[in-house]
């Protein structure tokens, strides 16, 4: 009875996938990572940019915006791996992967950024002003902590989409979790590797969910 | 004289805020500004503390210059940035709804800009703190959060916070408008206070009773322009002016 309870759950098969899933899972978390560790600072440092008052800078960062917004994720990643390459740059896979989804997410980052500077009260410059904090201090100690609460709920959905963004790679043929659960699947003529990738994505993104629930608690201090 | 205010002028899109204002503070003393909103009351308090940059006209705190017309094209000069840090030393502001940073605590809020901006220790800071929410009867509050506190206790903790770099100026915007009318008793007699210890209070107010109250000298406004001022004996005894008895009997 155990045995066919086993034998039904695949248990030995899907522990035979495990390995590849693994290395698989290894590359969706290195490139989820390292764009979450570049493009939201990049973000932040795009969104105070955009509320400067420097015009050919402000110009400059919503066409940036309006590009990265306005075209497809997948679109990006094609062009800087294969479309750079014709006009002399060439530039290796991972690379290219982590460039499309820097600038990509970055400007995601920056607009739900600068809605949040844009909300904080006027009242709050003048009074960092009048104490004498210049513009930098201002936007690092008064402003950004306040914005950062403001958006935190907004940038948690946009983590958990990069999460399953990660899987776009591959068009340029990125070792990462689906491509690893397909390529079971087309050789064991099974759609239980795709489940088990299923799984997988949801614990990732049930872990996530869990740190941004403590985090938001950590905001709750002050209203 | 710790504040001197010599012609100044202020347009906003054409419009004449503020039409040659000129006026000076005493150490020690209390001055009111009043008159309706609009009257451009709130944008002399916003020239003095920098918050708006004037057309034309002077500004000397405690002997220093924060603007001056050029003697040659007759433009506004304000002081460089370092010697701006020297005049807001000098200059305390309380805004009328008091803009507290909220992701502070009470304490946060007044060791803040004296640590970070003017290089006081952190325990320096804090003691005086602590004496400065002891006067204003806030010693409990020192771990709270603005949005714990009550609009008395908010407004006191601004005044604890523009208090903390030992200002010759205090500033405050409208001190009674966010507040419930038994507590104005309290702030007349911190402002009081204030001015006891040395501290010159320009004070602007639409609120004839407090004015009268609290004020030492006072300054009626309209349309931009000073339309009449004095002691407070001679303002409140001898008005003479039409416009001014309207607004009194408003």
């Amino acid at each position: 009875m155990i045995d066919y309870i086993w034998g039904l759950l695949q248990i030995d098969y899907i522990w035979g996938l495990l390995p590849a899933l693994f290395s698989g899972l290894v590359g969706t978390l290195k490139i989820f990572f390292i764009t979450l560790l570049l493009s939201l600072p990049l973000g932040i440092l795009v969104a105070a940019g955009r509320v400067s008052k420097i015009k050919p800078l402000v110009s400059v960062l919503h066409l940036y915006i309006w590009i990265m917004r306005g075209t497809p994720l997948l679109l990006q990643i094609v062009f800087i791996f294969f479309g750079l390459p014709h006009v002399g740059i060439t530039i290796e896979r991972f690379l290219a992967i982590l460039i499309a989804f820097v600038l990509n997410y970055a400007a995601y980052f920056a607009e739900i950024f600068r809605g949040g500077i844009e909300s904080i009260d006027q009242g709050q410059y003048d009074a960092a002003k009048v104490l004498g904090f210049n513009s930098v201090q201002t936007f690092m100690r008064i402003i950004l902590p306040q914005v950062v609460k403001i958006v935190f709920p907004s940038v948690a959905n946009e983590i958990i989409t990069l999460v399953k963004d990660t899987a776009l790679v591959y068009i340029v043929g990125y070792g990462e979790l689906l491509r690893a659960g397909r390529i079971a699947t087309n050789r064991d003529a099974s759609l239980v590797p795709l489940v088990v990738v299923a799984v997988f994505y949801l614990a990732i993104t049930w872990i996530l969910t869990k740190i941004f629930e403590r985090i938001e608690k950590k905001f709750a201090y002050y209203q | 004289m710790v504040l001197q205010v010599k012609g100044l002028c202020k347009s906003f899109n054409g419009k004449e805020v503020l039409q040659n204002v000129s006026f000076s503070l005493k150490t020690g003393e209390i001055l009111a500004i009043i008159g309706r909103s609009g009257s451009g009351k709130t944008t002399i308090l916003r020239c003095i503390n920098n918050l708006v940059r004037c057309d034309r006209g002077t500004i000397i705190v405690d002997g220093m210059v924060l603007c001056k017309e050029d003697e040659q094209d007759g433009k506004v000069v304000y002081a460089k940035s370092a010697e701006m840090l020297q005049i807001r030393k000098k200059l305390g502001m309380v805004f009328q709804s008091f803009n507290l940073f909220p992701h502070m605590s009470v304490l946060e809020n007044i060791i803040e800009a004296p640590i970070n901006v003017f290089g006081v220790s952190r325990q320096e800071a804090i003691e005086l703190a602590e004496k400065l929410l002891e006067m204003l009867d806030l010693q409990d509050k020192v771990s709270a959060y603005p949005f714990e506190l009550s609009g008395g206790q908010k407004q006191r903790v601004a005044i604890a916070r523009a208090c903390a770099l030992n200002p010759l100026i205090m500033c405050l915007d409208e001190p009674t408008s966010a507040l419930d009318p038994e507590l104005r008793e309290g702030i007349a007699l911190t402002i009081e206070k204030l001015a006891a210890k040395g501290m010159g209070v320009l004070l602007i107010t639409h609120d004839m009773v407090f004015a009268k109250r609290v004020a030492q000298r006072v300054i009626f406004m309209e349309n931009g322009q000073i339309m009449a001022q004095g002691s407070k004996e001679e303002f409140f005894n001898q008005i003479t002016n039409e416009r001014i008895k309207k607004f009194m009997a408003e």
